[in-house]
């Protein structure tokens, strides 16, 4: 794999401000993060350790109150730079829009011929398993199903930074995995960079090349795990030793943090 | 003609048939009330002399400006406050308290300022109704994810295009309830301000056959204003029930 840096945190903290009475909040940092072009990278942390907020600040959805972003060798402060794409948690698909709609969106704001839009868009539909649902709205798609859209019309915009903020955490463990073998699919076709936020520990383990482990709030980075799995890996994985060998390590590294975050503060022995 | 359908249409058909055999075998008074056929026949009746298309042209005029000022103040205000949270804040008592308010207090007032024509009525209709489009835009902007301020951010959109291509479309369902319950108000605003002390509309016909014993002419326009606003609310709540199913809602 190539080494060379394609999005770069230096020192980055971020502080929400006080609100009505409320303490400022430190939520991130500082930290420092080099995602290497082409990578698969997951951070796994405690419940509000700051890991979206992480994502955030690198979409440029958020500028860092310290430290600076870097995207492509260019400066990202409280702008998103052309050639990065988000899905997040929530259910963002556009309910007044079809599935085909849905994914054109973005194609169509940036102006992209209509020959060009069709073509992308059907491989996006073909590619994410939503070819047969091109009419149809998505209140009438399961949650899983929702999240593919969200995710086609991502794709569509060939982004070369993918930032995904736990799109799976809202659906069932089978469904989960399923999902996690398309987006393993997603990113080896379209060779972009992929920043994956997830409290899922097996979810990280099995996606990723590098998994970064945060510190409860404010999210620092306790050590990066680097996996060793080839590119063409899918959830059969989950069958060898490895992959428990990983959570393990994991688990291990948040434990004490995770209870800390629930507001144990002795840790654990 | 689906299940729901049927038993709403047999309701309605069983409760005129009971009530066309009450007048009919005078358990009803004939002065009291005419047969649901009578009314039927002496509206159409009235409809074909042209007696009426006067009074119905200015009542259904009143209520189409009442209705279409309260529906755009009601949208531009709602959206105004929404943005200002501290003014909703201060304004949100008088929001939820407004319909304690019996605005036909104010008709002698309307009449003084605007004089004896339409403005007074349309302007209760207006009162009657803006407070609902405002109530429901509020609602409407409130129930939009702010994931999708996110999403918009990705997509380079500034304000405006957010606002117009994101959060306009997802509050439709919301503000076309405003919508519904906007002209449903102003029909009632301006048939009832018709009544008290108008020159003329609807209203003012029922009142005078009502005052002059014309059970005939009083019932065949009840039936008219029972049936029109029947037909509109139902096409009405038809579209929001469709559009609130498209979005999962």
């Amino acid at each position: 794999m190539s080494h060379e840096v394609h999005a770069r945190l230096e020192g980055v903290t971020r502080v929400y401000p006080a609100v009505a009475g409320n303490p400022p909040v430190h939520a991130l940092g500082p930290i420092d993060l080099d995602l290497r072009k082409g990578e698969f990278f997951s951070i796994v942390g405690p419940s509000g350790c700051g890991k979206s907020t992480c994502m955030d600040v690198l979409a440029g959805l958020a500028p860092p109150t310290k430290g600076t972003v870097w995207f492509e060798d260019k400066r990202v402060h409280g702008n998103v730079p052309d050639g990065i794409g988000a899905v997040f948690q929530e259910d963002a698909s556009f309910p007044w829009l079809t599935v085909e709609d849905n994914a054109a969106f973005g194609l169509r704001r940036a102006g992209v011929d209509a020959a060009e839009i069709r073509r992308r868009v059907e491989y996006a539909l073909s590619f994410m398993g939503l070819k047969d649902f091109a009419k149809a709205y998505p209140a009438q798609l399961s949650g899983g199903m929702r999240q593919r859209v969200c995710i086609a019309r991502t794709l569509v915009l060939q982004p070369r930074l993918i930032l995904l903020d736990e799109p799976f955490g809202a659906l069932d463990a089978q469904t989960r995995l399923l999902m996690g073998d398309e987006l393993l699919k997603l990113w080896r076709e379209t060779g972009a960079t992929v920043l994956l936020i997830t409290h899922a520990l097996d979810e990280a383990a099995m996606l990723s090349d590098r998994i970064g482990a945060m510190s409860a709030r404010p999210g620092r980075f306790l050590e990066t795990v680097e996996t060793g799995w080839s590119r063409d890996r899918d959830s059969r994985m989950l069958e060898g030793e490895t992959f428990g060998h990983i959570t393990g390590r994991l688990w291990q590294m948040l434990r004490s943090e995770s209870k800390r975050a629930m507001g144990h503060e002795g840790g654990v022995a | 003609m689906n299940r729901l359908t049927l038993i709403r249409t047999v309701v309605i058909v069983a409760f005129f048939g009971l009530l066309e055999i009450l007048c009919r075998t005078g358990i009803i008074s004939p002065f009291t009330m005419i047969p649901p056929s009578e009314m039927a026949v002496e509206l159409w009746l009235l409809i074909a002399s042209g007696e009426v298309a006067r009074g119905m042209r200015q009542t259904l005029g009143n209520v189409a400006v009442a209705c279409f000022f309260a529906i755009t103040v009601g949208f531009a205000v709602g959206a105004g406050v929404h943005a200002v949270p501290r003014l909703r804040r201060a304004l949100d008592p008088f929001l939820t308290t407004y319909y304690a308010v019996p605005f036909f207090v104010f008709y002698p007032l309307l009449v003084f300022i605007f004089g004896m024509n339409n403005f007074p009525m349309i302007m209760i209709g207006f009162l009657f109704a803006v407070v609902a489009m405002i109530i429901n835009t509020l609602n409407g902007l409130d129930k939009i994810p702010r994931v999708y301020r996110k999403v918009a951010r990705m997509h380079h959109m500034g304000r405006t295009k957010t606002a117009l291509l994101i959060e306009l479309p997802y509050a439709i369902p919301n503000l076309f309830t405003g919508v519904k319950l906007a002209v449903a108000y102003s029909f009632i605003g301006v048939i009832a301000a018709e009544f008290i002390l108008a020159p003329g509309g609807l209203g003012y016909a029922i009142s005078f056959a009502y005052d002059n014993f014309d059970n005939n002419t009083m019932y065949a326009l009840m039936l008219f204003i029972l049936v029109l606003v029947t037909i509109i609310n139902m096409s009405l709540h038809a579209y929001e029930r469709r559009l609130l199913r498209r979005q999962g809602r």
